[in-house]
């Protein structure tokens, strides 16, 4: 079985903090991760290669030092791993990015499970997965928390997928995206033979040249439809705690429940 | 990979950019603006610059002429099992606005299976039209054929803003659909106006966990596509005394043309969903465990809301994942969030922040948990929780 893994090399958001004088992000020695979404993503096709046997690649675009994150995949298991970098990559949004990495995944070749993480944290759009199975005109199943069957035979595949109201049981067929949910496994450490091929391994870097049949217009930012014009700190929470105090337990919750039915929101 | 481009011999090392640039890409070195690969070419350091140093690559021009032909705001208008999702409605609403600012027309897609009685609801919510599709195929949510159903209305009548909502279904349509039709997507938007001067759709959503808020516009491509996200926009009220058409189109697929087929639903008893939710009790690490959830539960029972809970207490096993509120969890916006044993790491504040009324309830009085609040307790959740569960029995008398 052919698995490709998309993943994204994203900042530690946990640990950017705010300039209280300009209100912009401090990155300032931010720890670069891969997107713990992703990282589920990863798990999975692992498991999906320990159960039916074949490969897992790992695929990431993004500026050189993303390669960091190809090798944590490979140290936790993962086959192979491309970067896509090229300065004509520079500026996509999600259209471009699911734009450029389908067409990777079509000079990899044949593929039975794309698995990407549901979204980045720092984007948190969830647009790329879907954006790819497009491209490729293959079935998408999003928010996967299960994978309740996969049948290499009849390429036969029952997922449950995560929505607002409950849990939907979803069969399809291979080749299928999937993206993946935090709930769907616990991703394992890299191992120590893991990261000594880890950093043997000499990852192949693709540019725009490197992507047959790849229209230049749809790449970076000339080939994405939407602009950031604006960027700017949300605005602040006013106020401060009130905090409620009395002689009893009794009297502070009837004080709050009191302050609460005034504030009309029960 | 950095898009910005820095005139050396123009820069005169203010810093101006370096304090401006959201991302932190830009630096002094040797008194020089430099830039490195975290650089978005968001543009925010292009406007501050005193003496026009920055440039950042032009942008390509339109995809293809007469963008005036699209014309109109739709919206998607999301059922599960007969009945419209609230999200619907408030898109209505907000559409409403858009399409009279841009004196146009406001159109719902409504695409189900016997579901008539919502393309009448459509119509009392704002709509002046309603593309119903109706057929055995589109009576569960599945992509495929919802988004081939959009993608070709959208082709025939060329609408110049659709909005989706930003829940499971809708950014999975949403993603499916943009991709297709070659066009601009802004997902979980928490603003949408038109731009007096230029006209275009201006979207603004939260990044990076919350930590900013990037405008966003697509000016060259149609229609401009928006995810908008649960409770943001108000509802409007129904006006039953409304007229609209309401417009029968045939599905675009047959059952043979579909790969996937939903086999069951599952629903726990008793749930609410979090999204929609107007009233969150949420339990965290001090409630201790499995059992802890009870009381949590029953304040939730007794003021009609749903349980959330943090990362700490789903990762222990206490209560499962789809509680989740946070940053890898949902993002909910009630109107009362009630935060029971939570210490509010930034992940789960990035989840619940815009909720309008905060409570904490805390054994420490330091949790970062009680900067975000409107309303604290400290003390202990097992005895204040049950407490203020009896107050509101007695006041809503329940």
């Amino acid at each position: 079985m052919n698995i490709i893994v998309c993943i994204k090399q994203v900042p530690d958001t946990t640990e950017v903090k705010i300039n209280p004088e300009t209100g912009t992000l401090i990155r300032e020695g931010v720890p670069s991760i891969v997107n713990p979404f992703d990282m589920y993503a990863i798990e999975e096709g692992l498991r999906l290669k320990e159960q039916f046997g074949g490969k897992v690649t790992v695929v990431s675009m993004g500026p050189p030092q993303a390669k960091e994150a190809l090798k944590e995949a490979v140290a936790m298991g993962a086959d192979e791993a491309v970067l896509l970098s090229d300065r004509a990559f520079a500026g996509s949004d999600t259209w471009a990015t699911a734009y450029t990495l389908s067409q990777a995944i079509r000079k990899l070749g044949q593929f039975d499970v794309i698995l990407c993480g549901k979204q980045a944290i720092d984007g948190d759009t969830g647009q790329v997965g879907p954006g790819i199975a497009r491209q490729l005109g293959i079935t998408q199943l999003t928010y996967v928390f299960k994978i309740l069957k996969l049948d290499p035979q009849s390429r036969a595949l029952v997922v449950e997928r995560l929505l607002e109201e409950g849990r939907e049981v979803v069969e399809a067929q291979l080749p299928a995206l999937l993206t993946v949910v935090k709930d769907i496994n616990q991703p394992r450490y890299p191992t120590f033979l893991g990261i000594r091929r880890a950093t043997k391994l000499d990852i192949p870097v693709w540019g725009a040249a490197d992507l047959p049949e790849t229209d230049a217009g749809k790449l970076g930012l000339k080939g994405s439809p939407t602009q950031v014009v604006k960027v700017f700190s949300p605005p602040k929470r006013e106020g401060t705690v009130v905090l409620i105090q009395a002689e009893t337990v009794d009297e502070a919750a009837a004080a709050l429940a009191d302050r609460l039915l005034a504030e009309k929101v029960i | 990979m950095a898009l910005l481009e820095i005139n050396r011999e123009e820069c005169i090392g203010c810093g101006a950019c370096v304090d401006v640039c959201p991302f932190g890409a830009l630096k002094l070195i040797d008194d020089i603006a430099t830039v490195n690969d975290q650089c978005t070419a968001c543009g925010a350091c292009l406007d501050v610059c005193p003496v026009e140093a920055l440039k950042l690559p032009e942008r390509p021009q339109a995809k293809e002429e007469g963008l005036e032909a699209y014309q109109g705001v739709w919206t998607w208008v999301e059922q599960f099992q007969g009945q419209a999702s609230s999200i619907s409605w408030e898109m209505l609403g907000q559409g409403r606005k858009l399409a009279d600012q841009r004196k146009t027309t406001l159109t719902a897609c409504l695409l189900g299976h016997q579901v008539e009685p919502i393309a009448k609801e459509a119509i009392f919510y704002g709509a002046d039209r309603v593309f119903w599709v109706d057929d055995p195929t589109l009576a569960v949510y599945r992509t495929q054929p919802y988004a081939n159903a959009l993608v070709s209305l959208v082709r025939q009548y060329k609408p110049e803003i659709f909005l989706l909502g930003a829940s499971s279904r809708g950014r999975d349509l949403a993603g499916s659909v943009a991709t297709e039709l070659y066009t601009g997507l802004t997902a979980d938007c928490t603003g949408l106006e038109i731009d007096q001067q230029s006209n275009l759709l201006r979207q603004t959503r939260p990044a990076f966990g919350g930590n900013i808020m990037a405008t966003i516009i697509c000016p060259n491509y149609r229609p401009q596509m928006s995810t908008v996200r649960h409770r943001v926009f108000e509802m409007p009220t129904a006006d039953k005394s409304r007229q609209g058409q309401i417009v029968a189109v045939s599905a675009s697929m047959n059952e043979g043309q579909i790969a996937s087929k939903v086999l069951e639903f599952i629903t726990e008893q008793g749930e609410v969903n979090l999204a929609d939710a107007k009233i969150i009790v949420s339990g965290g690490r001090g409630v201790g465990g499995q059992d802890g959830f009870g009381p949590i539960r029953e304040l939730a029972d007794v003021l009609g809301g749903a349980v959330g809970s943090s990362r700490a207490a789903v990762d222990a096993g206490w209560i499962p994942y789809a509680h989740q509120v946070g940053q890898t969890g949902r993002t909910v916006r009630p109107d009362l969030y009630i935060a029971c044993g939570i210490s509010g790491a930034v992940q789960h504040l990035a989840g619940m922040g815009t909720a309008k009324v905060i409570v904490a309830i805390n054994k420490d009085p330091e949790a970062p948990i009680f900067t975000m609040a409107n309303y604290g307790i400290v003390g202990d959740l097992f005895q204040i929780v049950p407490a203020l569960t009896a107050q509101f029995r007695k006041k809503l008398h329940k």
